[in-house]
Formats: C-alpha cells, structure tokens, sequence
C-alpha cells in the first residue's frame, strides 16, 4: 500500500543569477535515498551555490528543488529539519566547548534534551572527537575542527546531509578517517559532497555531477564516466626492434589500434609507444604473444588508467568548447 | 519561538565569555562610581535640593554610548563575519527568534550592570543612617527610565550590528546612532532657530517627543506619561523589524 517514495533530493532546471551573472544555469538532477553524489567542478563552477540553494539559505532565481518530497521553496522549515549541512571553510564558532557547541546545534535541531546527551556521545565517538570534547574550538587543528563540522551535520541524523568541500586542508590520515565516516553513512543517508580532490570523489561517490559554468557538463558512476568521455583505452609499451615490421604487425594484429606517440629510440635500443583503441576489452596478452612471436623485444607493456582528472579536464574542456561556439 | 530560549541562553554565554563584555562592565562602573563619589561628596560639603538619586541618573548617557555599542556590536556582525550566520540559518529558526534571541540576551546584561549600580545606593542607606538621602520615588522612576530607554539603546545597537559586517564598523554606527538620538535629538535641534519657522512646525512638535534628557526629568519626578513609553517601545519594534529585514535582505543577495 505504500506509495513509492519520492527521491531524496529532485532538482529540475536550477537557475541562480547574482546581479546579472549566472551561477547556476538549467541543472537538473535527482538524488537517490541512500546514494552518495559527488559535485565536482572548477572554482566559480556553481557547486557552493547549488548547495545553498538545495538547503534553503539561498533562494533560486528559477526551477524548483525538492528534499524528500518537501518543496524548499514553500515549506524552508521541513527542508531545515531534514538537511544536515556543512558549509564551505567549515565556520565554527572559536570561543566554545567543543561538546557545548554541539549541544547548542542540538537543541537548534530539535533533538530532544532527553536524547541528546546520549546522541552527542554517539557523534563524538563516530567522528573520533572524544578526546577533545572540553577543549575550545579555536585552538584545536584544522583536522578536528573539520571533525566537528561534520559531527554537527549528522548529529540530528537528518536524512540528507550536505558538505562543501568536507576535506579540504586535512593531510592524507585526516582525509581517511572523512572517507570512512562518508562511507559509514552510505545507504542510511543521502550525501552530497563537493571536493577538488578527485580521487576522494572517486572512492567515496556511488555517482559524479561535472559542474561547470553553472551548467551540468557529465554525470555518472565515475567508471561509466570514463567511458563516456574519454571513448579511448590507453596502452603504453617500451619494445625494441624493426619499426617498420612493429607498424605491420599493429596493422594485421587490429587496424583500431593506433600509435598516438612514438618516442626515438634510446640507447637499448628500446622505443616507449602510446597505443589507444576504441575497443574496452583487455588487449595486453594478446598483443604480448603478437609481439613475442615476430621477435620483437617488449620491456613494458601496461593499460594506461585515465584518472578521475583526466575525465574532468577532458569534460570540461569539452563544456568549454560548447560555450565558446555559442 | 521555540527556539527563542535557546540562542538567548547561548547568546548569553557568548557574552559572558567576550573580553569586550568586561571592557563594557568596567567603564560603564568605573564612570559610575566615579560619578556616585563625587554626588557624595558635593552632598557632604552642603545640603542640596535635589535627592541623589536624581544627580545620580543625569548623566546616563555618557555610559550608555560607550556600553551600549561594546554590547551589541558583535551579535550578528560577528556571525556574518565569521559565517557562522550560514550554519545559523540552516537550522530550523526563524530570523525573528534569532534577532529576539541577540536583542534580549544584550539586554539582559544592560540591565544587570545598571541593577549592580543599586550597590551604590545600599552603601549610602547602610553608611550614611539617614533615610532622607534615599528617596525611593526618584530612584525607582530613574530604573524605569533606564529600563525602558534601554530597549530602544539596545534595539538600535542590533541593527547597526546587523547592518555590518565588521564589528568596528556597527559600533561606530551604534555610537553614532546614540549620538544623534540622544545628544542631537535632546540638546541641540529643541533649541535650533532655524526650525521655528512656520513651514516646518510639524517637525518640530515631533521633535519634542524625542527629548530624552526631559523624559528621564519627567520619571524621576514619578511622571510617567503613556506617550513617552510608546516611543520607546515604539521605537524599538520599528528598529528590530528592520534589523530582522537586513538580516533577510542580506542573505537573500549575499
């Protein structure tokens, strides 16, 4: 009898204009419940103000977003109540407690006073503050202080939580502790992160929004993405030989495969070759027997692996392109 | 207003821990004191005509446009700067409760420091064994004055803060704002020539019930006039409407 519920968080054609500039230009996006979206995009590319829009603090110029079926337009409080959100450079107040700051939030939210004592100690041990619960938050480091920023977004375990660029500033320990709190809350709540760092995205995103100039320029599970965008699988390989037998043997082994690069020959006499295909498939032993059997010398073979930043400077390379010819 | 308690109880805290709290506390004692010792000792060398508590109250404004700023300077200046006005209002309040909230713990600790100058007075019933120098009916109409002009002091000192985004800056208005209000208002336009003119006596009838310094005559006299409470309360509902609208428009273009 249940009616199928509506998706965590329904985007359609966002418009934010500042004083004449767009912000944001005609994106549209759902969210699923208990999916983890990742908002990638240069400075400047709309994704803070999205985030805004999407917890009421701003109000859109135009289109109309949802949270869990509740207008943020119409009914701000509900949104309020179901948004957990952390926002850019993570502002805390530097002269409290670190649990007296969290009690305040608490009672802001609206988390009963008679479970909130036992909440705060959930948070404080989730995030891995229980150390630092009476130190003053302007004297602790930046890894804490990002700690309690993302303590205070799930502390009313809203259903969909926010964070602008939750690990930024933190060094690569800090950044596994945010990845393992994010993947903690995979599937019981909805989370939108934006980051500059790429491979962060990649392991803690089920899917990726490429933002830019305002405007949706990719968006999928980061393996399709790579599909997508890139069309081409990359092999390097370092051989030594004939050329003119090796350009042959590439010929009759698949006429997809092309030499994009070809380096001179060093002094052993070996040559490194950047390959690409169009074909997915796994080509390496393939190639490999090719190649051993006419005699040809290989020192390395390896399938190039394009990175998320690849993907992301190809995308918006590819946006920037559509722009400049309108 | 649910929440209207809780950000009064933190926004008390808040102040209770500021340094500029303690700066505001010392000056506006340190002026008092120095200006219920020296009623003392005017009193002392010759009997006078008026009851202490009237001297005591002449000079209210001195400390008030050094305390009120020092009050209400960071309330919401601070948070813009800072930016915790984003995670502020991302929780489930309204612009109201969190501007009521600011407006009464500021408040509050106004009135505190003005009640703690009542040591004052119990020192002098205590020591000086006459009861005639404590006269209760100047005295009690003086803390009313007090309490009552407070809001209003109080009320613009939030929207200069709400106004700026540094806290130099909406202390300098407030200052400025009290300035105008008490001093302009009270001294100088009443007596200005230029507004005797017929084109402009509108203005100037209005301008009598600004008069601050005739008001604080008026209550420790124990006149209480409706008109001259409606001004003040008057006057800071209007300036906590529009403190709740700069706040609004502010984040709305920010």
């Amino acid at each position: 009898m249940s009616a199928p519920l509506p998706p965590a968080i329904d985007v359609s054609h966002l418009v934010k204009t500042y004083a004449g500039v767009t912000a944001v230009d005609d994106i549209s996006f759902t969210v699923a419940r208990g999916e983890v979206l990742g908002f990638l995009g240069p400075n400047g590319a709309g994704k803070s103000t999205t985030m805004r829009i999407l917890t009421g603090y701003l109000p859109a110029t135009a289109g109309h977003v949802s949270i869990c079926g509740y207008p943020v337009a119409t009914q701000p409080d509900e949104i309020k109540r179901r948004v957990g959100y952390m926002p850019e450079n993570n502002p805390l107040p530097g002269d409290m407690r670190v649990s007296e700051y969290l009690y305040f939030r608490g009672r802001l939210k609206e988390v009963a006073r008679r479970k909130l004592g036992a909440r705060l100690d959930e948070v404080l041990e989730l995030c891995d503050l229980k150390r630092v619960r009476h130190s003053i938050i302007g004297r602790l480091s930046k890894g804490y202080r990002q700690r309690v920023g993302i303590a205070e977004a799930i502390l009313a375990e809203p259903p969909v939580i926010i964070m602008d660029e939750p690990t930024i500033g933190l060094d690569p320990h800090q950044i596994l502790i945010v990845r393992d709190l994010i993947a903690g809350l995979r599937g019981r709540m909805t989370v939108i992160i934006s980051s500059h760092i790429l491979a962060e995205i990649e392991v803690t995103c089920d899917r990726v929004l490429i933002l830019n100039r305002g405007r949706v320029v990719a968006q999928g599970a980061p393996a399709a993405l790579r599909r997508e965008i890139l069309g081409l699988t990359t092999y390097r390989l370092e051989v030594a030989g004939d050329p003119a037998r090796f350009a042959a043997l590439l010929a009759a082994f698949d006429p997809n495969l092309k030499v994009a690069r070809q380096e001179e020959a060093d002094a052993d006499g070996f040559r490194k070759v950047t390959l690409t295909t169009e074909r997915a498939e796994e080509l390496g032993e393939p190639l490999l027997r090719a190649l051993l059997a006419q005699n040809l010398r290989v020192r390395a073979l390896s399938r190039a692996q394009p990175t998320l930043e690849d993907l992301f400077l190809a995308a918006t390379r590819r946006s920037w392109e559509t722009v400049d010819k309108r | 207003m649910k929440h209207f308690w809780t950000i009064l109880s933190h926004e008390v805290r808040m102040l209770l821990v500021s340094p500029s709290t303690y700066v505001a506390a010392f000056i506006f004692l340190l002026v008092m004191g120095f200006e219920f010792t020296s009623i003392l000792e005017s009193y002392s060398q010759a009997p006078q005509d008026a009851s202490p508590a009237i001297a005591f109250f002449q000079y209210f404004a001195v400390p008030v446009m050094f305390m009120v700023p020092l009050l209400t300077m960071k309330c919401l200046a601070e948070e813009r700067r800072l930016g915790t006005i984003e995670t502020l209002f991302t929780a489930p309040v309204t612009t109201t409760e969190v501007v009521l909230g600011k407006f009464g713990a500021a408040y509050g600790l106004y009135l505190a420091l003005w009640v703690s100058t009542g040591g004052f007075f119990y020192v002098l019933r205590r020591y000086s064994g006459d009861p005639h120098l404590l006269d209760l009916g100047p005295l009690l109409g003086g803390y009313l004055f007090i309490a009552v002009s407070g809001l209003l002091f109080i009320a613009l000192g939030v929207l200069a803060s709400s106004l700026a985004r540094n806290q130099a800056v909406a202390g300098i208005l407030c200052f400025a704002m009290l300035f105008l209000l008490i001093f302009v208002g009270g001294y100088y336009l009443p007596d200005a020539s230029w507004l005797n003119s017929n084109a402009l006596h509108p203005l100037k009838s209005a301008m009598e019930y600004a008069q601050i310094f005739q008001h604080r005559e008026d209550f420790t006299r124990g006149v209480v006039d409706t008109r001259q409470l409606l001004f003040y309360l008057s006057g800071t509902v209007l300036a906590l409407i529009f403190s709740i609208l700069s706040v609004e428009a502010r984040h709305m273009h920010s």
